[in-house]
């Protein structure tokens, strides 16, 4: 990366493993459980809290040293709010279908974890190109997980990925389902996105010898 | 030379690398160790360690596998030809109802023990422990908590699940949280629900025969009563088992023979399985109080169920085979004896209350065990409070 210095390059990849919003600090978890039986949605929501925090991050930097700090956190959130609402009508425009099945998790990327997390902890004390830095690398780690996840829940679930039949199809019995395969219906319920998570945990912990615990 | 010294010749060139668990465990299962401890502090001897202990759970399964295997011929024949029915005993066990049970029953024991035991001995090369015996039982509940005709890829990938998830996960034998079978019965439910319910599964063949002018079908007493309808089946039928169902949940009387022998071998706890066919006992009870008052209608579609008879709620579907076999894992269980009244009593109310509401499938006591599961340490912790705040009282007034 000849573009950023070592200690700028960190932000961007530190939250993609070391120090992942999802499977590390464990944020962000319930928007992970409720969109992503279907990969195309776990995209656009990536997408989404990619726009927001990159943006916020950066909106919250410039007017850090003019924030009174007893106010800060409505600052934040009227920040955080105005981009959440130009996503979520930009989704209506343009994708209304698909801002159905978002529903109302659109709206609530105002409460992500993650986003007041990272106002909070980074951009409210580092420069704007820094913060704009750490908010897209912290969304792409929880965007990467929500891809896994829902990667793997559409096509055990439905046999499908992004609403293309990849196993064939379950009607006309074509492909895998020929063989008699079935869908997995329980990939489609919440329960299976967390048990999902938890085996990414499980095997990000054991292959990183820096984050096994002592006890 | 002898198997045995083989084996233990075996053991001996492994010793020490990351395959000899799994020859130990092959060793340990068959013979008693070569090594005995000679020095040292104080030894506890005794012949029931964990692998006769579930040696003796096995045994007393081995009657509902059996019965099960005709069963599931004679259900497929008696759903062709209702005739059979009329005398049951002399068209129970004969050899043309054994087979189909052998041909469709023993693959799913074979593959619910080799890929379980698969996924026990690869966890212990991988963490370098001794194969624990665990999954020995519920290999063996496995196949006999599934529909006859479950494909056996469904019911491979439910017990990878369910011994990983768990069981390993928490940390293996010992260690789990919910009961490995009943989570394995739990996934297969909840991925593959055409399976495992509805009036086509639990008997042989009907799945295929769908559409073709040979359909037959086998609804559950439950599903039954469920929707309403009469039961053709009489009590006798209940008690004995000869009645479409999983494999080898049928017979109440063969389960209450193994609950016999596991209390005889206080292996399990009478306390759990009395308190549960009592706490199942009171809820049926109470349902049908509310029928009696007039609350609930015929026209109501929880009528029939709750208008079942209270200790006719005790004869089907899988309550007594969850109170003697599966409530009573020493592992996920109350340990307490006062919380083992209080879990058993539970696990039989909700059991009846799930059967009851539940729109999608009247069965419940998996659903029932697995919660209680999960509540069994809070119910102990209580239970041992209450214990030292008494006692804790008593020395006050001494003192005093």
């Amino acid at each position: 990366m000849g573009l950023l210095s070592k200690k700028d390059a960190a932000l961007l990849t530190d939250p993609l493993a070391d120090n992942n919003p999802i499977t590390i600090q464990v944020l962000g978890i319930c928007s992970a459980l409720a969109i992503t039986a279907e990969l195309k949605a776990s995209i656009v929501m990536a997408v989404s809290v990619m726009f927001v925090l990159g943006l916020g991050n950066v909106v919250i930097s410039l007017m850090r040293n003019i924030i009174p700090s007893k106010i800060r956190i409505i600052v934040q959130l009227i920040v955080v709010a105005t981009l959440v609402i130009i996503v979520d009508l930009v989704l209506k425009a343009f994708q209304y279908e698909l801002s159905k099945t978002l529903s109302v998790f659109v709206g609530l990327i105002i409460t992500n974890c993650i986003i007041m997390g990272r106002f909070e902890a980074f951009a409210l004390g580092n420069k704007p190109w820094r913060s704009f830095l750490d908010g897209i690398g912290n969304a792409v780690g929880y965007g990467v997980i929500l891809i896994i996840v829902g990667f793997f829940r559409e096509l055990l679930g439905s046999g499908t990925l992004l609403g293309f039949k990849v196993l064939g199809d379950p009607i006309e019995k074509t492909g895998l389902y020929a063989i008699g395969y079935e869908n997995n219906g329980f990939m489609l319920l919440s329960p299976m996105a967390l048990i999902v998570v938890g085996i990414i945990i499980w095997i990000q912990r054991s292959k990183n010898k820096a984050l096994i615990e002592e006890n | 030379m002898g198997l045995k010294q083989n084996l233990h010749n075996l053991k001996e060139k492994y010793k020490g690398t990351k395959m000899a668990p799994a020859f130990n465990a092959i060793h340990t299962f068959l013979y008693l160790p070569n090594e005995v401890t000679h020095k040292g502090g104080t030894h506890i001897k005794a012949a029931d360690d964990l692998k006769r202990t579930m040696n003796i759970v096995i045994m007393s399964l081995i009657p509902c596998l059996i019965f099960g295997m005709f069963n599931a011929g004679f259900q497929h024949y008696a759903a062709i030809d209702s005739s059979l029915r009329t005398d049951v005993l002399a068209n129970f066990f004969t050899m043309d109802n054994l087979w189909i049970g052998i041909v469709k029953i023993l693959p799913l024991v074979i593959v619910s023990y080799g890929i379980g035991l698969l996924v026990e001995f690869i966890f212990a090369v991988i963490k370098g422990h001794e194969v624990e015996e665990g999954y020995l039982v519920t290999g063996m509940l496995v196949p006999l908590i599934v529909p006859v005709d479950t494909p056996l890829w469904m019911l491979a990938v439910a017990v990878v699940f369910g011994v990983v998830i768990g069981k390993e996960v928490f940390g293996g034998t010992g260690m789990n949280i919910l009961n490995p079978a009943l989570t394995i019965r739990a996934f297969l439910f909840f991925a593959y629900p055409t399976w495992m319910s509805g009036d086509k599964v639990w008997v042989h063949d009907a799945v295929n025969r769908v559409g073709t002018p040979d359909a037959i079908s086998g609804e559950t007493i439950l599903g039954s009563y469920a929707q309403n309808q009469e039961v053709v089946y009489s009590n006798w039928d209940m008690f004995m088992g000869f009645i479409p169902g999983s494999v080898g949940e049928t017979s109440t009387l063969l389960i209450l023979l193994g609950a016999a022998f596991l209390i005889f071998t206080k292996i399990g706890s009478w306390r759990i399985i009395v308190s549960t066919f009592l706490g199942a006992a009171v809820m049926g009870f109470i349902f049908n109080q509310v029928v009696a008052a007039d609350i609930i209608t015929e026209s109501s579609k929880f009528y029939g169920l709750m208008n079942t008879v209270w200790w006719q709620h005790l004869l089907i579907g899988g309550l007594a085979f969850g109170a003697v076999f599966m409530a009573t894992d020493p592992v996920t269980a109350s340990q307490t004896n006062k919380g083992k009244w209080i879990y058993g009593f539970l696990i039989g109310f909700i059991s009846i209350m799930i059967r009851v509401f539940n729109p999608a499938y009247p069965e419940g006591v998996f659903l029932a065990i697995l919660l209680m599961n999960v509540f069994a340490p809070t119910i102990d912790h209580y239970v041992v409070q209450g214990n030292v705040k008494k006692r804790l009282k008593r020395t006050k007034v001494k003192t005093a």
